[in-house]
């Protein structure tokens, strides 16, 4: 190869394209997506466009009780309706399917227990959807109303009776209690220590596409499912389970999602249902939810209580952090422990923290079950952390931004908690938004109503650990190469709009010296495409990503190798650019893409190949270290500029400015949709967006409708200024991280603190309204404290804590025997 | 999806045969013109008429009148030619205002002013599907007998929740019925409405709003504020609109001339658009103040009650009433 060449045309080569800072003819250039066209021509097919010859309608009787005993169900009244087909009963599917495998508590229809209102209890499927509507309402159901709990406090105070009889006690699902070094400790030599309580309120994802399903059995009795979901893997286990089916006769075709967020994340009971009805009738059967039902599928953030006690040096150095959560689950489990952990795993990985003891409790309560949603678990811990640092500044008298750039978490270190970081970008974030908000001119220095507020925070790109244990890889390709030119991708990832598929193209092209758009892409299909565990913890663009380099780079060596055989020349002496292999030291020599895959496939027969990707080991050996560790952490700071209405309350925000460290952009295009989408999702749930109910009216959810839970338009959207920070990763493809979901999180406590500034009153509850605002405004005008929020933490059994020395203290991941706890 | 309930679908041809057709089929029955209050009803059962009659494509309920100074402006106007409309944005500013922050441009291309007018009143425990009720075994508004916003009340609190009928009445406009026995009436809009969330409105079940008579401009000033989360499209949760004459009005000369008439009606407080006499008190016979306008204010914050069955805690919405009357007063300053 001829460096100078290389030098001289800026990206002649693709060899050893993965290894950062080598130039590249397709990552890193602002390419439309391989799905773009279809999407806005209308072409894309979702769930419900979809149509079989001979198509039933299902629909679902809901609970409309919250907590009820099923004393009966009579489906008589609706099976004898005219265009009624079948009916079903949870009876006739007993096994309980979840999410994870230590959470296995929902049925496809409720057997014995309705637990929320929307918890599904029977179906119908018939001719049309209007006579199927009709007929869940001919069905006659007997429910016996049981006691609820309706929140946290209830939750942990009333044991009887229990929503599930499974979990630590009570309606307590879990507890967890893990203590990394003597934090009682680190506040005895802090030079300030806060305590504070904070409130971050539940709220959903509110994707636009609502889920819809369609299930078609075959004459050779096999099954095919299409949904609108983020993980037909775990989806295909479910059903296989639930159905009681090989996972070989079960196919599951995932459709591009109109938007998931996490809330196509679980297996659902409509999706159980309609597969059940095509066994049972031979037909296709399809279900798409109301808007309402959507609310009550729910799986969205978590309500969570928090107490965050800090200690200080007088420099801002954090000595000790104890973190207590409690979170309002809902009445399923889902993803809930994770989420329980999440709710204490990041708080370590932007600033130091030397000692760390977390405390978390999720309850069971009867409302629409919580789950994963854009940042699962994590934005509301950091949002406490972010705001009480924000107060700590204040304390201390220092700038805010100055505080996190001084104390970072530095690069390629352990946690207290044992999470191994690579790349760290924060400091690059914090500067740019500062610099770009002109923040110093700014901070404290606007007129009254005017405010700026920075905050910053970390997310995962991709979890350590799969949902369920095993020694696979998370994330399988496999290419084909046709001798007509043409090769074909094939991946378990789903598109749920964050672009996946197209990332797999570029992935390849890059590798291949092929046109992206040339590529075929195949995903999301459990009969056709190796298992990729789905679209959840920002994990595609790292682990798809890297299996198709991969795949793609074993596809390269075979073909590289044909042609070096023709051009006798050396391996590698051959490269791979604009649809052309040839000599690297005599461009001229060398054939079209087709050409060289026809001597490839001459001489080793047919070309495919596979990739996998595995991610790496983490340091912690305790029970609760699965979750929090990643390849790799992205890292985002924003700083938001807001009016508020002194007379009103009102916040106004008008600019945002966001810097990401995404390690590389494989699109920087789709990395910035995905940073400034999740500031518009992060701004919806920083000032309007709750899931609400009514405790004293039978639980109902308050407004589960697009016009009644508030979620910003376009017209409430703020300018957002995107930075960002290219700092590749060694673990990341061509070092890239993730974009999904981090940039979400400083949204939030940036909106809170620039409220500060801009009229002094802390609101300490999200989302932060005009009606928290103009509250505390109040009160403060009257001489009491200008804050908004709760002000005590419950009372809660959290057992004994495993204690976990951090490294620093001669810790090696595993937790202190009983033995040495005595001592 | 929800989908709608069958119904007959009737597209007369003339005033007379719409009205005739109502007074065929009855109270049940329900005029449509844009159908973006009705539909969306329907769709969630709180509204089952089994016979629908379209007036959307009736010419009569599309002209814009002078009448002797007096305008007389169609019903079936979209609010989005209402707001548009030269005439009515200069002379009628606060009219403009309330159509144009009606939800969404979309749904103001399609509703229309007479459909604003006679707005179904709102309640979050009426506003919710067939299933959703059912969680709350109904409320008396529809299919049930109990106001779960306030469970002593004997009558329903839903709330009236148009923009443009607290103008009219601020205005002293006057709406145009024709029934089915072919007589036409004029209500003033102070009379048309009835605070209850229920029977919200005092024209017999076959007549016909067919337009708005807007009195003459001569110098009196208008204004509409809206409290809303966000402006993009939600109903009004609080709405204020204000009248105001001054004597020997003369447009600017007219700034320490005191006021001769006035009115501020609040909306989406009550199941009507209420008129805070107490305001017009404070304000007439002194010049337009800050003082005058805190008085006026307060009067207002004094009556208004709202409950707790919208967007914003019932208290906060209570509290925004002196900043909003206080808002559109300044405009008219």
């Amino acid at each position: 190869m001829s460096a100078k060449r290389s030098q001289n045309d800026g990206g002649a080569s693709s060899r050893g394209s993965h290894r950062a800072g080598e130039p590249t003819r397709v990552v890193g250039k602002p390419l439309r997506k391989v799905d773009a066209t279809d999407k806005v021509t209308g072409k894309t097919l979702f769930a419900d466009d979809l149509v079989r010859p001979r198509m039933l309608y299902c629909k679902l009787l809901r609970s409309h009780l919250p907590h009820a005993t099923i004393k009966n169900i009579d489906l008589g009244p609706a099976l004898a309706m005219e265009g009624v087909v079948a009916g079903l009963t949870g009876a006739e599917m007993p096994i309980q399917f979840g999410i994870l495998p230590v959470s296995q508590d929902e049925h496809a229809l409720a057997l014995d227990k309705a637990r929320f209102i929307g918890d599904p209890i029977a179906a119908i499927c018939a001719e049309d959807e209007e006579t199927a509507e009709a007929a869940i309402h001919a069905i006659k159901v007997e429910l016996e109303p049981l006691p609820t709990i309706t929140g946290i406090e209830d939750g942990i105070k009333i044991d009887e009776p229990r929503i599930h009889d499974y979990g630590t006690r009570g309606n307590v699902h879990k507890v967890v209690n893990l203590q990394f070094g003597d934090v009682e400790a680190g506040f005895a030599e802090a030079d300030h220590v806060r305590d504070d309580v904070i409130f971050f309120e539940g709220n959903t994802h509110l994707p636009m596409e609502q889920h819809a399903s369609l299930a078609e059995w075959s004459a050779d009795r096999k099954l095919t499912l299409w949904s609108s979901t983020q993980t037909p893997h775990y989806v295909h286990r479910a059903l296989a389970k639930v159905l009681e089916m090989p996972a070989a006769r079960v196919r599951v075709i995932a459709c591009p999602n109109g938007g998931g967020f996490g809330g196509k994340s679980d297996p659902f009971n409509h999706e159980i249902v309609v597969a059940k009805f095509a066994m049972m009738t031979g037909r296709p059967v399809k279900v798409t939810l109301t808007r309402e039902e959507v609310f009550y599928c729910h799986r969205g953030r978590h309500p969570v209580l928090m107490r965050i006690k800090t200690g200080v040096k007088k420099d801002g150095a954090i000595t000790g952090m104890h973190f207590q959560s409690a979170l309002d689950g809902g009445a399923y489990g889902s993803y809930g422990v994770a989420s329980t952990f999440y709710t204490g795993a990041l708080q370590t990985v932007t600033y130091k923290i030397p000692r760390y003891h977390f405390q978390g409790i999720r309850l069971f309560t009867n409302k629409a079950p919580c789950g994963p949603k854009r940042g699962h678990g994590t934005p509301q811990p950091r949002h406490a952390l972010e705001v009480q640092l924000d107060k700590i500044a204040e304390d201390l008298k220092m700038d805010p931004a100055e505080i996190r750039l001084k104390h970072l978490t530095p690069p390629d270190s352990v946690t207290a908690n044992y999470l191994k970081i690579g790349s760290m970008g924060l400091g690059e974030c914090i500067r740019k938004v500062v610099a770009g908000s002109d923040w110093k001119n700014k901070h404290r220095k606007l007129p009254y109503g005017r405010g700026v507020g920075i905050a910053c925070s970390s997310y995962l790109s991709g979890a350590g650990l799969p949902i369920y244990w095993n020694h696979m890889p998370h994330s399988g390709v496999q290419l084909k190469l046709d001798r007509s030119g043409g090769v074909a991708v094939f991946c378990g990832s789903t598109d749920i709009g964050q672009g996946s598929d197209s990332v797999l193209a570029y992935v390849v092209a890059e590798v291949l010296g092929i046109d992206p758009f040339d590529i075929r892409v195949v995903t999301a299909d459990t009969d056709l495409t190796p298992v990729d565990l789905g679209s959840y913890s920002s994990r595609v663009t790292l682990m798809t990503g890297n299996a198709a380099l991969q795949a793609a780079e074993r596809a390269r060596e075979l073909v590289a190798k044909a042609v070096a055989e023709k051009l006798e020349a050396k391996v590698n002496d051959i490269v791979f650019a604009d649809g052309r292999v040839f000599r690297a030291s005599n461009p001229d020599e060398g054939y079209s893409f087709a050409k060289a895959v026809q001597y490839a496939e001459a001489k080793f027969g047919t070309i495919g190949t596979v990739g996998s990707y595995t991610p790496p080991r983490s340091p912690g050996r305790f029970k609760g270290a699965g979750v929090g560790p990643s390849p790799a952490y992205s890292y985002s700071a924003a700083v938001v500029e807001l009016d508020v209405d002194p007379d009103t309350g009102a916040p106004q925000v008008h600019k945002i400015w966001i810097g990401h460290d995404i390690g590389k952009s494989i699109n920087p295009l789709l990395v910035e949709g995905q940073v400034e989408g999740s500031v518009y999702m992060g701004l919806g749930e920083a000032i309007m967006e709750e899931m609400v109910y009514r405790e004293n009216r039978n639980m109902v959810h308050k407004i589960p409708s697009m016009l009644e839970y508030k979620s910003p338009t376009t017209f409430e959207m703020c300018d957002v200024e995107t930075y960002l920070i290219e700092d590749p990763d060694p673990n990341g493809p061509f070092g890239a991280k993730e974009a999904g979901q981090g940039p979400l999180l400083p949204i939030m406590p940036a909106v809170a603190n620039a409220v500060y500034d801009a009229v002094g009153v802390r609101i300490d509850e999200i989302p932060v309204t005009a009606e928290k605002i103009r509250r505390a405004m109040r009160d403060k005008e009257r001489g009491r404290e200008g804050r908004f929020g709760p002000t005590k933490f419950p009372d809660v059994d959290w057992g004994d804590p495993l204690v976990v020395p951090p490294p620093w203290e001669g810790g090696d991941g595993k937790p202190l025997e009983e033995e040495a706890l005595k001592k | 999806m929800l989908r709608l309930p069958n119904f007959h679908y009737h597209v007369p041809a003339t005033v007379a045969e719409a009205v005739a057709l109502k007074a065929e089929h009855g109270p049940h029955a329900s005029y449509v013109a844009g159908g973006t209050d009705l539909y969306p009803n329907m769709k969630r059962r709180q509204q089952e008429p089994h016979h629908v009659i379209q007036i959307s494509q009736l010419r009569e309920l599309h002209e814009v009148r002078d009448e002797g100074g007096h305008v007389r402006v169609g019903a079936g106007l979209t609010l989005t030619a209402v707001h548009q409309h030269e005439r009515i944005a200069r002379d009628y500013h606060a009219l403009a205002e309330a159509a144009e922050s009606v939800a969404t441009p979309l749904l103001r291309n399609m509703g229309t002013l007479g459909g604003n007018l006679c707005l179904d009143t709102r309640c979050n425990y009426y506003d919710q599907s067939y299933e959703w009720r059912k969680g709350i075994n109904f409320c008396m508004k529809k299919d049930g007998d109990i106001c779960w916003v306030a469970k002593s009340s004997p009558k329903c609190l839903a709330v009236s929740s148009t923009d443009t009928a607290p103008v009219a009445v601020a205005l002293g406009a006057a709406i145009e019925v024709t029934s089915a026995k072919g007589e036409t009436r004029r209500i003033p809009a102070g009379d048309f409405f009835r605070n209850d969330g229920i029977d919200y409105m005092k024209k017999e079940h076959d007549e016909l709003v067919t337009s708005i008579h807007l009195p003459a401009p001569n110098g009196w000033r208008s204004s509409y504020m809206k409290l809303r989360r966000r402006g993009s499209f939600d109903f009004p949760v609080l709405g204020v609109a204000v009248f105001v004459k001054f004597a020997n009005a003369k447009g600017a000369a007219a700034k320490d001339a005191p006021v001769e008439e006035a009115r501020v009606v609040l909306g989406a407080v009550f199941s009507e658009p209420t008129i805070v006499h107490g305001a017009a008190d404070a304000l007439v016979g002194r010049p337009l103040t800050k003082e005058s306008i805190e008085d006026a204010a307060e009067a207002a914050f004094k009556i208004a009650k709202p409950m707790d069955n919208t967007d914003y805690l019932l208290s906060y919405r209570k509290e925004m009433v002196m900043p909003f009357t206080k808002r559109a007063l300044l405009k008219v300053m």
